[in-house]
């Protein structure tokens, strides 16, 4: 079964707020049966102050998303609903100490149910933005609407195109044989043909970074640590790995000792990227310090 | 109170005696069986014996017909691919809506390869139509594959009539019969089916062994080709000592089986009439009269599978779920969309599957913590009203979130 965290298992076993608040005067219901779960989220709001006095929940659905329920109501009592409305559904997978990829839509739906909750309060009509789609890459959580998505709007080809976009793909690869299947599918609705091979599409823009993006100087901070545990596994193989520089996402490495040139070299370096992913939560791209010249200048006009 | 297994339609326990026969093939017969030196002049009598052993539970005429291969998925893929290989001029496969993924996911790489596949449906109660299947068979179809009874809900179809009908139109037939082999009497000899998968792991033998029954004549190409090994239809060396111990599984399997359709079911009928009777607003899926001695797949509506699995899992019970949940996607599970069970009640199925293992003292403490479980999640449920312990009037209507 899932690998849970303590605080899920806390917050499923022991509910906080199961229930509806008796004298709501908010009501956000969010969800889908057909998928599996549902939520309505109840609060009694303070007239005058917009505090949230009493938030309440009802869930059909799995561990993640009962616990999600309970947690959020946890976090938004006491707040008013300005503050409740900046909430993100990184802050509700946060307080559960983390989500598996596959659950993460249980937070979503957390967050959507509060502000459909604060626009019935105001009077407003909450419209979901959102749509759902089955989940393709597990290593960051992207499903397949949003890979579509990005397809047709930024006119991807390749599957390195997609990693570049959404970070799907750009982990342990499995996911690579459905990526290419939603290429084929959208480029033959556009008429065009999938070529594995065909070139990158230009100058990737930025990736929509969920959380505030790191500074330049944390990311550089960061990807030290983490190469710095990965050091002794490598030195015990008799090599090494320094790093050269960052360049936005990209982190330039001199691999030496046995590491150098080895035939293991890529693989390692595949294995740095990946770990340093995990740990960062963002793309990351680890490249060797002799690629450094060719792409610079291209980096530089970004 | 030691933990309850109700899981043995995902997989079972290995068997002692399985064990120790399989023992003396890591640490003494340990040679290649193609070797000539003592270190493999047991292992090909061995590999012979569980043969033989095969061929009794599932009855078929020559124990040559038994190729010994990974796993079932591994069987169920040969089968196919063998089927469309040997007959390159037909393009059509026909299948059913229910069956296990290692079949329904194959169907959909060929379909996208050019190949028409026919997913027949299933009624209410999971139940074959037999006249719109008669209609579909032609000289078009390169091989029918139909389970002999289902994972989830443990409904047996007809595969013997069925084989009947597709040989009488020239057609192959295969079976999956991953989940009835060991469960209920098998004769293959007096059946038409050419083809059958069988693992392991179902029947107390270790995971990672399977066989593909090969009728005899049929024409066949294998899956992997190389050494001379299973007489060139599965090439690589033996996976010995796991192919000895599903023979004495099977041989064990032949032993129990009257014990399987008659105390193993006892259980579950008793689990089942408990729940039912106990638990308001749940119903058993599948074919009631048509089933697998040894599994019962309930519908609690109003809440969710894998939060009924958490709890139970709390109380020291292993069930599964067919719900959306468990496995990670979102669309409950395609058995029960398949049967047309409402959404309300799909993803809150619950599949209790037994051995010869359990015992009636388990059946009675699933019993005790079983109501509780239920009663528990519906109170957080938006379709239940908790003051009235009922559903809400109309769940469907009353409760229509956002977005569909
Ligand atoms: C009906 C059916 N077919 C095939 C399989 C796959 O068998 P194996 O795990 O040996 O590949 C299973 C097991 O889950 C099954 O229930
Ligand atoms: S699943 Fe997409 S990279 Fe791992």
């Amino acid at each position: 079964m899932w690998d849970y965290s303590d605080k899920v298992k806390e917050h499923f076993f022991n509910p906080k707020n199961a229930g509806a608040v008796v004298d709501a005067n908010a009501t956000g219901e969010v969800g889908s049966i057909s998928c599996g779960d549902a939520l309505r989220l109840t609060l009694k709001v303070d007239d005058a102050t917009e505090v949230i006095l009493e938030a309440g929940f009802q869930t059909f659905g799995c561990g993640s998303a009962i616990a999600s329920s309970s947690v959020l109501t946890e976090i938004i009592k006491g707040m008013t609903l300005d503050e409740a409305l900046k909430v993100t559904n990184q802050d509700i997978a946060d307080q559960l100490e983390g989500l598996p990829p596959e659950k993460m839509h249980c937070s979503v739906m957390g967050r959507e149910a509060l502000q459909a909750a604060i626009a019935n309060y105001r009077g407003e009509e909450w419209k979901d933005d959102h749509e759902e789609g089955a989940l393709i890459c597990k290593c960051f959580a992207i499903d397949a609407v949003m890979i579509e998505e990005m397809v047709w709007a930024n006119k991807l080809r390749t599957v390195q195109d997609v990693t570049n976009f959404t970070k799907a793909g750009g982990g342990c690869a499995a996911c690579h044989e459905d990526i290419e299947a939603i290429l084929e599918k959208v480029l033959a609705e556009k008429g065009e043909k999938f070529d594995p091979n065909a070139a990158p599409v230009e100058t990737p823009v930025k990736i929509a970074a969920v959380k505030a993006p790191l500074t330049n100087l944390q990311r550089i901070k960061k990807i030290e640590q983490v190469l710095e545990s990965l050091r002794p596994s490598l030195m015990a193989d008799g090599g090494d790995v320094e790093l050269v520089e960052v360049i936005g996402n990209t982190a330039y490495v001199n691999m030496t000792g046995a590491c150098n040139g080895c035939q293991m070299a890529a693989m390692t370096i595949a294995g740095i990227q990946q770990r340093l992913m995990e740990v960062m939560g963002e793309f990351i791209k680890v490249v060797p310090a002799t690629e450094m010249a060719k792409l610079v200048n291209i980096e530089a006009v970004s | 109170m030691t933990d309850i297994y109700l899981d043995n339609n995902a997989t079972t326990k290995v068997d002692r005696a399985v064990v120790d026969a399989m023992i003396p093939y890591f640490l003494e017969q340990y040679g290649n069986p193609s070797s000539i030196h003592k270190f493999a002049d047991g292992v090909a009598r061995g590999i012979k014996q569980a043969r033989q052993q095969v061929q009794n539970l599932i009855g078929c005429e020559h124990d040559s017909e038994i190729i010994f291969t990974s796993c079932g998925t591994e069987s169920n893929s040969t089968a196919i691919l063998s089927a469309i290989k040997a007959q390159p001029n037909k393009k059509e496969i026909i299948t059913t809506t229910v069956e296990h993924p290692a079949i329904l996911s194959l169907c959909e790489y060929l379909e996208k390869e050019g190949y028409t596949i026919h997913r027949l449906p299933v009624d209410k109660a999971g139940r074959l139509n037999l006249e719109s299947y008669k209609k579909l068979l032609s000289d078009e179809v390169a091989i029918v594959s139909v389970m002999w009874a289902n994972n989830e809900t443990g409904t047996i179809f007809p595969v013997a009539e069925m084989a009947e009908m597709a040989n009488a139109a020239g057609v192959m037939f295969h079976t999956d019969a991953v989940q009835a082999v060991g469960k209920i009497p098998m004769m293959l000899q007096d059946t038409k089916i050419d083809m059958l998968s069988l693992s392991g792991h179902k029947l107390h033998a270790p995971k990672g062994i399977g066989v593909l029954y090969l009728r005899r004549g049929t024409r066949y190409r294998p899956l992997l080709r190389g050494g001379h090994q299973e007489r060139g239809r599965r090439a690589g060396t033996e996976n010995s000592a796991s192919i000895v111990g599903l023979g004495k599984a099977c041989e064990l399997a032949l032993e129990f089986i009257e014990y399987e359709n008659t105390k193993v079911k006892a259980m579950r009928d008793r689990l089942e009439r408990g729940i039912t009777e106990q638990i308001p607003h749940c119903f058993v899926t599948g074919d009631l009269y048509n089933r697998l001695p040894n599994t019962t797949d309930i519908a609690f509506e109003y809440i969710e599978g894998e939060s009924i699995l958490m709890l139970l899992n709390k109380a020291g019970i292993a069930a599964s779920s067919g719900s959306a949940c468990t496995s990670g996607s979102l669309e409950p599970s395609h058995v029960m969309r398949a049967m047309d069970i409402p959404y309300t009640a799909a993803h809150g199925t619950i599949r209790f599957s037994f051995s010869r293992y359990n015992t009636m003292s388990e059946v009675d403490e699933v019993l005790k913590v079983m109501p509780g479980i239920v009663a528990t999640l519906r109170k957080l449920s938006p379709y239940w009203d908790s003051i009235n312990n009922a559903p809400v009037t109309n769940p469907e209507q009353a409760f229509q979130p956002t977005y569909a």
